[in-house]
């Protein structure tokens, strides 16, 4: 069992599908960064996408990748409207409501997808579906290693735009001090739906890596967002470059201890890691102390 | 158990008085029949269409409603005057609680029978709740061999249970090898960690060996699982003449779709029992590739029927794919209606009556004789499935086979 053959592919597969859980998780990390709540219509939120992603293919005709341009600025404002005009109003500056309010969201959401498009599993069929990168040792699909690529350039986007544009120091001064940041005259209430945009459109990305190799249903995003949850506090609740690292050291952890456990135990692994940081490192591998 | 006593007890009392009652005052009893006949026969139709399991349950309801459409069209009820069936349909929330909530509602409605249920664990809570009240309880799929087990009178499973699944798959699967000239030896199970797929592969694990075959590994798996590249990577090196994989659709799918991808080709065969995806012609339509020359041994129609055919004309028109829930429940609402048209009556015993001794003929699956053994069909097989070309062919039983089995694998 422990022989190169399997161990070195093994891995690699962990990193490519550690890297769309990353994905997933940056928008969660971002969200919960600046808003100090766990978004729970995150994966409703990836379903949804996913299911335009879908429609977007098999309407447009849209490359699920070409799609990816047009769905991450469809679903910032989307994010955006969902929290200038719904969670926020609705939460009555109480982070708690906020909390239940994106639940409620979750479950509006999901049902939508459900009535109206039943529970039906749907794929899409990519003509590059199959390709696969030869390694000579192994093989590895072309649209998870896509997949891999694009998380870093969407992570290395997010660092930018955090560290070196006005919207991203507005981000990060609301995130450290609410209250300050409204004293110098930054307008929080759309800083909090710029992060929730941004979460989103990750999320929009996130999905149209996916789309090609997985499949949708309404209740898809539930799969990848207690993996996600689990990243955002391994890596440091608000961290870009924490999700990332994040998500890659979870995809191997979940690849390895299915391999040596049985997928069915492959899981453990990330729930025992999850419990180590809690009790060793509480604010996470790239979180600040507090 | 003391709890179930009380319940099972009335129940035959109540069955044995209201069966006497009947048969001392039959004159009397008819003019109720015949009053009850403007208002026709209300029938439940349960099936989880929400939750988890909403689309097998919306198929299965599509294939009960398709039926009562039928017969209703048909003139009804013929010897009860040509009453028609009002259906009451139910959704069981992909929960036994729900399934059960749905009984008592059905049961206040005064429903004749009920058909549906669809999961195991639903069927179980459902078939009992109904039991209470004498209701007579149709199981359209169930296959957990445990709901006709309890001695619940009022329950019956027109399809065939796990046990006859799994040794009839077993014994076809020898049959294939040893026609061939038995070219596999070596087997690997990848199986979901529930009930169905774990107890299936603790029963091939058990009766292969004897056969002469050598079980590899046995991979379990959850559900949902996200990605089954280690699982091929296992495959892969331990090189299987084999692949038995028991799964839902969804893994299914993504099990077969990364065997393509990695290029990995068991020597001999992928054989499927009650395999999620390796009968459906979604699956097929879809990735007609990677389920090229699947086997499958799971509940299927009887191809040379000219009904099954019409039948599944009139599902494709409406857009949807004719599978085993659709089929499943059409049989199982016409076995009731011809319990009717003996039992003449909407009483929920004479209708027990008629169910225990029916020999209905009219269905479209490829069973044997139908009678009725502690509520169990004992005509009632799975048969061997297997995707060639575009199509899905019944390869066994022998009767029923619309193609010869390609096995083992022609070279990729």
């Amino acid at each position: 069992m422990l022989s190169p053959v399997i161990l070195i592919p093994a891995i690699l597969n962990g990193l490519l599908t550690g890297a769309i859980y990353a994905l997933v998780a940056l928008g969660l990390t971002l969200i919960y960064g600046v808003l100090h709540i766990i978004n729970f219509a995150h994966g409703a939120l990836l379903s949804a996408a996913m299911f335009a992603a879908f429609f977007a293919y098999h309407q447009l005709g849209l490359d699920p990748y070409l799609a990816a341009f047009l769905l991450a600025p469809a679903f910032f404002a989307f994010g955006y409207a969902l929290q200038r005009f719904v969670i926020g109003p609705a939460s009555h500056g109480n982070d708690r409501n906020m909390l239940l309010v994106t639940l409620g969201i979750a479950i509006v959401i999901e049902n939508a997808l459900l009535y109206a498009f039943r529970a039906d599993t749907r794929t899409i069929d990519v003509p590059y579906a199959f390709q696969t990168v030869d390694f000579g040792f192994t093989f590895l699909a072309l649209p998870r290693v896509v997949g891999f690529a694009a998380a870093f350039v969407v992570a290395l986007l997010l660092w930018l735009i955090m560290g070196w544009t006005d919207i991203g120091k507005a981000i990060r001064a609301v995130a450290k001090e609410k209250l300050g940041a409204e004293l110098v005259g930054i307008d929080v209430a759309h800083v909090y739906a710029m992060t929730f945009g941004l979460g989103t459109a990750c999320v929009a990305v996130a999905a149209c890596l996916l789309i090609p190799t997985y499949y949708v249903n309404p209740n898809v995003g539930n799969a990848f967002i207690l993996v996600a949850f689990t990243i955002v506090v391994l890596g440091g609740m608000g961290s870009v470059p924490g999700a990332l690292i994040g998500g890659l050291i979870i995809g191997v952890v979940e690849s390895l201890s299915g391999l040596f456990l049985g997928e069915s135990l492959g899981q453990i692994g990330i729930f025992l890691i999850f419990i180590a940081v809690l009790l060793v490192r509480p604010s996470g591998l790239f979180g600040a102390k507090t | 158990m003391s709890d179930q006593r009380i319940p099972f007890s009335r129940r035959k009392f109540l069955a044995t008085t209201a069966l006497g009652a009947a048969a001392a005052t039959g004159g009397l009893a008819m003019p109720s029949v015949l009053r009850a006949q403007g208002a026709g026969v209300k029938l439940g139709v349960l099936h989880p269409v929400s939750g988890a399991l909403s689309y097998s349950g919306q198929q299965g309801r599509l294939g009960a409603t398709l039926a009562i459409d039928e017969i209703n069209s048909a003139g009804g009820i013929k010897a009860m005057g040509g009453a028609k069936i009002d259906p009451i349909l139910g959704d069981a929330q992909s929960t036994p609680e729900g399934g059960t909530a749905e009984v008592e509602k059905m049961n206040s409605a005064g429903v004749a029978c009920i058909v549906g249920g669809y999961a195991s664990n639903i069927c179980l809570a459902t078939t009992q709740a109904a039991a209470r009240y004498d209701l007579p309880y149709i199981v359209d799929v169930g296959v957990t061999d445990a709901i006709v087990s309890r001695g619940l009178k009022n329950t019956f499973r027109f399809g065939p249970g796990f046990g006859v699944i799994a040794k009839t798959a077993l014994a076809n699967l020898v049959a294939i090898n040893d026609n061939a000239g038995k070219p596999a030896k070596t087997v690997m199970i990848v199986h979901e960690d529930s009930a169905f797929g774990s107890g299936l592969a603790k029963l091939l694990n058990a009766q292969l060996p004897p056969q002469g075959f050598q079980v590899l590994d046995t991979i379990a798996h959850p559900t949902p699982t996200r990605d089954f590249n280690n699982v091929v990577l296992k495959i892969k090196s331990a090189n299987p003449d084999i692949v038995i994989p028991a799964d839902y659709y969804n893994e299914y799918v993504l099990l077969a779709r990364t065997m393509q991808q990695q290029k990995v080709r068991p020597k001999a065969a992928i054989y499927s029992v009650l395999g999620g995806a390796a009968s459906s012609y979604k699956f097929v339509k879809e990735f007609p590739e990677a389920a090229q020359y699947i086997m499958d041994c799971n509940h299927w129609f009887d191809p040379r029927n000219p009904k099954a055919q019409a039948l599944k004309k009139k599902v494709e028109a409406k857009g949807q794919f004719f599978t085993y829930e659709v089929y499943l429940n059409y049989c199982c609402v016409r076995l009731l209606a011809d319990a009717l048209e003996r039992a003449k009556s909407a009483d929920r015993a004479k209708i027990i009556a008629a169910l225990e001794s029916s020999t209905f003929a009219g269905h479209i699956m490829p069973y044997g004789p139908t009678r009725f053994v502690n509520g169990q069909n004992q005509g009632a097989m799975p048969a061997n499935t297997q995707v060639i070309g575009h199509d899905i062919q019944v390869i066994l039983p022998e009767a029923f086979a619309s193609a010869k089995a390609v096995y083992p694998l022609p070279p990729a």
